[in-house]
């Protein structure tokens, strides 16, 4: 099974600053879940203010760069991973959120993966 | 699912990605008892499953079943100085640790070098050649998978009973021959780890064409194989062949959606859907091949089966196919590892790139080969290769000898179909 995690947050509060024993305990959390198989592909993303969305509707496109104001976007990163069921997933990413101190990651199963 | 069932099942899962370090670490210090390892973890499993449910997961869960395990051992020790030689060994040398370290060293980081060694010696020890290579499969998969008997068995769809033995007698079999718990060195390690593979790979082919059973594939095995083969590889990163393990499973892994049809049929290479085949995994598999490729394996086994996987992957259609290419590689693969399989399949890609009778001639010289009497595969290439040639007669005798010779439902319902229509052609 395949599941995309990704973290939520609100926009508008800022980023913790950067610590670099979080960092280094990332890394070497990455490492053991990338050695262990189940981490397929992972990336972080650029702060929501700097996101853009394209629509398409009645023939028309609008192209609106950020910030937006919802009050929950996408921030930090995504994870895919491959698991053998849900409980898995549910373990990898508490350790993931234990290390980065806090936060809400959403799990959603890869439709067939 | 209730919140004590779900508690209950996160603890397990917990459990189960610990069990291969927490069993490789006692090992180590069990001077390779792997009977005692296993049980000492199964021991602080059980303290596990009772503290747990009441304190909540500890943060570094490794550790804290480590250190109880390690105290079980000591304590055993203690208690039987006398009577039980068999904590003698691991006794002796925990106390002489306890001193020195508190237990949970070695779990410190999130990656001690000091595990992945442990882990590596593991693999070697459960996949040693000195045991039949059912035991080793049961083992692997046991010790490193942290599947369950019941798991194991339900997945080679054989009694449970069976598999508890072979691993029982594996290990006695390990520990009366006094293995011991190493990386081998650099006379054995070829062939070691060949060893390994041929596990590993076994596991992953019972998966992907279930030798028996009413499914075609049953991925659950695939993937067990896959995450062993992305785990070797990382642990032993300068094999070659563990890389090129790795890149064959991760490449026919992408076609898993595709090879069946919605009811489960089989569809064959040529006939998937090719937009289905996974992309991610195909660029791992890529990534992981020319690693191995780096690293000089080009003539390794697994390296030249994962070369050939990736010219299919490169075929967007099936028109497209290398097949000369392909040709090529299986005669390089024929060189180092002759077997009358690979001169079937080079037989098929032969008849692809030179035509249907070219192929057929080199079908022909198989058919005396006694290893391949009872093989499906050979009629079905045979069949497949005279309807090319429009001697539908002939092919239709060879898809029902096919369709007799395999003991897998789906793969039966497939070659009947085949002999069907070429009966049908014939009469036409």
């Amino acid at each position: 099974m395949r599941f995309l995690g990704y973290t939520l947050g609100d926009p508008n509060t800022e980023f913790p600053p950067a610590d670099p024993a979080m960092y280094e305990k990332m890394g070497a959390f990455v490492a053991e879940a990338t050695q262990a198989g189940v981490l397929l592909a992972t990336g972080g993303v650029r702060p929501p203010a700097e996101a853009t969305k394209v629509k398409y509707a009645d023939g028309e496109f609008t192209v609106l760069d950020g910030p937006f104001s919802e009050a929950k976007e996408l921030i930090g990163g995504w994870a895919l991973m491959e698991v053998r069921d849900k409980a898995e997933v549910i373990e990898w990413t508490k350790r993931f959120l234990t290390i980065a101190g806090g936060g809400e990651t959403t799990l959603r199963e890869v439709e067939g993966g | 699912m209730g919140d004590s069932s779900q508690a209950r099942q996160a603890i397990e899962t917990v459990i189960r990605l610990e069990s291969a370090r927490l069993i490789a670490g006692l090992a180590r210090y069990a001077g390779g008892d792997l009977d005692l390892a296993e049980e000492l973890a199964q021991d602080s499993v059980v303290a596990a499953l009772e503290q747990w449910p009441r304190s909540g997961v500890p943060i570094n869960p490794g550790a804290w079943l480590m250190t109880v395990a390690k105290r079980r051992a000591v304590d055993q020790f203690r208690r039987n100085r006398e009577l039980e030689r068999k904590y003698a060994e691991i006794g002796r040398v925990l106390e002489a640790d306890e001193a020195a370290d508190d237990g949970t060293a070695g779990f410190d980081r999130a990656i001690s070098e000091e595990i992945e060694d442990d882990l590596l010696r593991l693999i070697f020890t459960a996949c040693h050649p000195l045991l039949p290579v059912q035991a080793r499969v049961a083992l692997t998969l046991r010790l490193l998978g942290g599947l369950t008997t019941a798991e194991i068995a339900r997945a080679y769809l054989v009694p449970e009973p069976t598999i508890a033995q072979r691993i029982v007698r594996a290990k006695k079999t390990l520990s009366s021959a006094h293995v011991p718990f190493e990386t081998p060195d650099r006379v054995q390690r070829p062939a070691r780890l060949a060893s390994v593979l041929e596990v590993i790979y076994l596991v992953y082919n019972e998966g992907y064409s279930a030798t028996a059973g009413d499914d075609w594939t049953r991925p659950g095995l695939c993937h067990e194989a896959l995450r062993l083969g992305r785990l070797l590889a990382q642990l032993a990163p300068d094999e070659p062949e563990a890389h090129g393990l790795a890149a064959l499973m991760e490449i026919q892994s992408s076609r898993l959606a595709a090879r069946a049809g919605p009811k489960g049929e089989p569809i064959l290479l040529l006939d998937q859907d090719r937009s289905r085949w996974d992309q991610l995994l195909i660029g791992r598999g890529q990534a992981a091949l020319a690693r191995a490729v780096d690293l000089g394996g080009e003539r390794g086994p697994y390296v030249l089966q994962a070369s050939i996987a990736a010219c299919h992957a490169r075929a967007y259609r099936a028109e497209q196919t290398d097949w000369a290419r392909i040709t090529e590689l299986y005669g390089v693969l024929a060189e180092v590892m002759p077997s009358p399989i690979v001169e079937l399949n080079r037989a098929v890609a032969v008849g692809m790139a030179f035509g249907p009778g070219a192929g057929l001639a080199l079908v022909d010289q198989l058919a005396a080969e006694p290893s391949l009497r009872g093989y499906h595969l050979l009629p079905s290439v045979r069949g497949d290769l005279l309807m090319k040639l429009g001697r539908a007669a002939e092919a239709e005798a060879e898809f029902r000898r096919a369709s007799d010779l395999t003991s897998n439902a789906r793969e039966r319902e497939l070659t009947e179909r085949r002999a069907q229509e070429a009966g049908g052609s014939a009469e036409s």
